[in-house]
C-alpha cells in the first residue's frame, strides 16, 4: 500500500515538473462528494410523515468521490476512465457544476462546455435550425454567438437541406449527427465529452475522428470521459484512471489504458488461476506474440488476419489440442477460444514447439487479452493469464457481428 | 444574491428562448391555435356569466359587474397559471438539470413569463369587452401596471417556494388544486365585494368586507376594478385608515417574494440530485 502511494506521488511529481509551465484551464481540489440514497424515497408526504414518526432517517450515506486533486492543462486531451460506478460521471458533473461537492473546489479559466449527453433539451416540435439555437442557449451561448458557428454546424453535420425541417421528422442518425457537431463545433475553451464517439455512421466517424486528431493537434482543451482504451491511446496526451471514487493512477494514457485493461483481469485472475495446476503441468509457455504478414503488431485492423504464434515446451507428451488459447475482450468475455473443438488432435512430443494459429479476423473495435490455458477434457487451469495484448482499431458499429472467425494451426511448420 | 444571476446575459438569452420554445409549442397542432387561449377564458366567462350574474343576480347593484368578472377571472387565472406553471417548472426541466448547469430560477421566470404574455393577449380583450359595455376610460387606468407587477411579484414568489417544495414533495399538486379552488372562492371574483356585507349580517358583513381586502389578491382585484372600471368598487386603502393595515397586502406580497426567492436559493444547488 505504501509501495504505491510512494510511486504515485514520485509519478505526480514528475508530472508537475513537466507541466509547470504550462496554464491550467481546469484545477479540482480535495473534492469529496457522498449521495443520500433513500432506503424508501421519501417522495411523498406519507412516507416522510411516517419516517419522522418512526424516527427513521430514510437513507443512508454512499461516498462516491473522496479527495479528488487534478490538474487539467491549456491544450490537453484529457481522458477519465473507470469502471461502471466508480464515480466518473459524478466527477464529470461536479466539473461541469451540475452537482455542487460536499467539500473541495472546482475552478476554471474560460468557457467550459459540458456534454454529458448529446442534444440536451432538443425538441422534436421545433425545426433543426431553432433547436440549434435553443440547445445553445442551454449551452450558455449567446444568439451572436451561435450566428457565429452555425454554418459551421450545419456543415458539419451534413444536414443543410434540413435546417427547416421539424426535428422529429429527421431520423435518429440525423439528431445525434447534429447534436454532435453542435458539441465539437461549439467555440467554448474547454469541452467536456462523456461517452458521445460511437455515433452515426462510418463515414460520420471518420470525419469525427479527424475532428479529434485535429483537434489534438491544435491544442484544444478536451476532457472524455471513455470506456475505450483504444481513444485514450489514440487522443489523449495525459488520462486518469479512477477507481472506488479515488485517483488510482494519473499520467500516461498508454499506462493509464494499461492499467485500467490490468484491473478487469486482477479479478479474472484470482478465479481462474490454479497455481498448483500449472506446477503439475508438463507444458510451459515460453512465449507468445501476434503477428501481421510476419511482423509483429498490437493495433490490428479491421479484418485484417493475423497469426497467433506460440511458443512451449514440454516434457511429457501431450495432444495440441489441450493447449487452448482464449482471445477475451475488454468485458472479460471471451471472444472465441483457439484451436476449434472438432480440429484435429496431434501429440507433442516432449521438446519444444511453436504452434501457429492464423485468425480469419472479424473482431470488433476495441482491446483484447490472450489467455493461454491448459484444458485436456478432465483438467483446465490457466497457464497464463493475459499472456498477450491486442487492440482492435475502428469504431462501434451498431449490429457488429460476432463469429467465431476462421483458423488453422500450424504445429512446428506444419 | 443568487438572484441577481438571473440578469446575466447567458441567463437572459436562455430564458428568451425558453419563453418563446413554450410560446411557440403552446398550441401546436390544435385547430383553432393561439385563439384558444382567448377563448378559454371566455366560454369560461360565459358560464359564469349565466350563472352567477344571469341567474343569481349577483353585483346587481355594481355597475359593469359583467366586465368585473371577466377582469377577475383573467387575473385570478394569471395567479393560477404562473403558481401551477412554475411549480412543476423544476420538475419537468429536471432531465435538463442532470445535464446541464444553469440558473435554476429560469426554469420559474420562464413559466411566469409565458403566462405574463397569455394575461396581456387577454388583458386586451377584456379592455374592448369594456369599451363595448360604456365603460368611461380614464388616466386612472394607467395604474394597472403597477398592480400587474404586484400580481406578478406575488405569483412568482407563491411559484418559488411551490417549485422548490415539489420537488421533493409530489403531494404539493392535488393539494395546490384544492388552495387553489378554496382561494377562488375566499376572493372576490365571481361576487362582488357588497354581497359580503349584505349577507352575513350588520354585525360581521361590514368588517369582513374589508378584512377580505386584506387578501392580496383580494386587494389586486379590486383595485384593478376600481381604476380601470367603477369607483364605486371598494378598495383597501378607503377602507381602513390605519396606513400600516393598509399596506398588509402589499408587504405580503414582498414577504412572498423575497421568502420565495430565498427558500428557492436554498434548494437549488441540490435540485439536479433530487428531481
Amino acid at each position: 500500500m505504501s509501495m504505491t502511494s510512494i510511486s504515485r506521488s514520485a509519478k505526480n511529481s514528475e508530472d508537475l515538473q513537466k507541466d509547470s509551465d504550462r496554464k491550467i484551464a481546469l484545477r479540482v481540489r480535495d473534492v469529496s462528494k457522498s449521495f443520500k440514497l433513500p432506503v424508501d424515497r421519501a417522495n411523498s408526504l406519507k412516507v416522510s410523515l411516517l419516517n419522522l414518526l418512526h424516527e427513521r432517517t430514510g437513507y443512508r450515506i454512499q461516498q462516491v468521490l473522496k479527495d479528488i486533486s487534478f490538474d487539467v492543462y491549456e491544450g490537453d486531451f484529457f481522458g477519465i476512465v473507470g469502471k461502471n460506478g466508480s464515480g466518473k460521471s459524478t466527477l464529470l458533473k461536479i466539473i461541469s457544476q451540475i452537482y455542487a461537492p460536499d467539500s473541495g473546489t472546482v475552478s476554471e479559466t474560460g468557457k467550459l462546455v459540458p456534454f454529458i449527453e448529446l442534444g440536451v433539451g432538443f425538441n422534436p416540435e421545433l425545426t433543426g435550425r431553432e433547436n440549434v439555437y435553443l440547445n445553445g442557449a442551454m449551452l450558455g451561448f449567446t444568439n451572436e454567438e451561435i450566428d457565429a458557428m452555425y454554418d459551421d454546424i450545419v456543415e458539419f453535420a451534413e444536414l443543410q437541406d434540413f435546417m427547416e425541417q421539424k426535428l422529429k421528422n429527421y431520423s435518429s442518425g440525423m439528431q445525434v449527427r447534429l447534436a454532435f457537431s453542435v458539441a465539437i463545433k461549439s467555440q467554448g475553451d474547454i469541452l467536456v465529452l462523456d461517452e458521445v464517439l460511437a455515433v452515426g455512421d462510418e463515414a460520420f466517424q471518420k470525419k469525427c475522428q479527424d475532428y479529434f486528431f485535429e483537434a489534438k493537434r491544435n491544442k484544444k482543451t478536451i476532457i472524455l470521459v471513455t470506456h475505450s482504451m483504444g481513444d485514450v491511446r489514440r487522443y489523449c496526451n495525459r488520462a486518469m484512471f479512477i477507481q472506488d471514487g479515488k485517483i488510482a493512477k494519473i499520467g500516461d494514457p498508454e499506462k493509464i489504458a494499461d492499467a485500467y485493461s490490468n484491473s478487469f483481469l486482477g479479478t479474472s485472475k484470482s478465479d481462474n488461476e490454479h497455481p498448483e495446476g500449472a506446477k503439475e503441468s508438463s507444458l510451459i509457455l515460453d512465449g507468445i506474440k501476434l503477428t501481421v504478414n510476419g511482423a509483429e503488431q498490437q493495433y490490428i485492423e479491421k479484418y485484417e488476419d493475423f497469426d497467433i504464434a506460440v511458443n512451449i515446451h514440454n516434457t511429457e507428451p501431450v495432444e495440441s489440442t489441450a493447449l487452448r488459447v482464449d482471445v477475451v475482450d475488454g468485458r472479460g468475455w471471451l471472444a472465441f477460444s483457439l484451436p476449434d473443438r472438432d480440429s484435429k488432435p496431434h501429440v507433442l512430443q516432449p521438446g519444444s514447439h511453436t504452434i501457429v494459429y492464423s485468425v480469419k479476423n472479424t473482431l470488433a473495435f476495441g482491446d483484447f487479452h490472450v489467455d493461454i490455458v491448459f484444458d485436456n477434457g478432465t483438467k483446465r487451469f490457466v497457464i497464463k493469464a493475459a499472456a498477450y495484448q491486442f487492440h482492435m482499431r475502428g469504431y462501434a458499429v451498431s449490429a457488429m457481428p460476432l463469429m467465431i472467425p476462421h483458423t488453422e494451426v500450424t504445429i512446428d511448420g506444419n | 444574491m443568487q438572484i441577481f444571476e438571473i440578469f446575466t446575459e447567458k441567463n437572459r438569452v436562455l430564458l428568451k428562448a425558453m419563453v418563446a420554445t413554450d410560446f411557440k409549442l403552446r398550441y401546436q397542432q390544435s385547430f383553432l391555435g393561439y385563439i384558444w387561449s382567448v377563448l378559454k377564458p371566455l366560454l369560461l366567462f360565459s358560464v359564469m356569466y349565466l350563472v352567477f350574474i344571469r341567474f343569481l343576480k349577483f353585483g346587481a347593484d355594481v355597475p359593469h359587474f359583467s366586465v368585473g368578472l371577466l377582469l377577475g377571472i383573467t387575473m385570478w387565472n394569471f395567479f393560477v397559471e404562473t403558481t401551477s406553471g412554475a411549480m412543476s417548472s423544476v420538475v419537468v426541466h429536471g432531465d435538463l438539470m442532470r445535464k446541464i448547469n444553469f440558473s435554476k430560477f429560469v426554469v420559474v421566470i420562464s413559466a411566469g413569463m409565458s403566462a405574463l404574455i397569455n394575461f396581456g393577449i387577454n388583458f386586451i380583450v377584456v379592455i374592448i369587452f369594456a369599451l363595448i359595455n360604456g365603460v368611461q376610460p380614464s388616466w386612472w387606468g394607467l395604474l394597472i401596471f403597477p398592480l400587474v407587477i404586484e400580481l406578478f411579484v406575488l405569483s412568482l414568489g407563491v411559484g418559488f417556494y411551490l417549485g422548490a417544495l415539489y420537488v421533493t414533495f409530489r403531494d404539493l399538486s392535488p393539494i395546490w388544486e384544492v388552495v387553489i379552488q378554496a382561494g377562488f372562492y375566499a376572493t372576490p371574483i365571481i361576487y362582488p365585494v357588497s354581497l359580503v356585507a349584505t349577507n352575513l349580517g350588520p354585525h360581521y358583513g361590514p368588517l369582513l368586507s374589508r378584512l377580505i381586502l386584506l387578501n392580496p389578491l383580494a386587494q389586486i382585484v379590486q383595485d384593478a376594478r376600481h381604476i380601470l372600471i367603477a369607483p364605486q368598487n371598494p378598495i383597501i386603502w378607503e377602507s381602513f385608515s390605519n396606513p400600516l393595515i393598509k399596506l398588509i397586502p402589499v408587504i405580503i406580497c414582498v414577504l412572498f417574494f423575497v421568502g420565495g426567492i430565498t427558500y428557492f436559493s436554498s434548494k437549488s444547488n441540490k435540485f439536479a440530485e433530487l428531481v
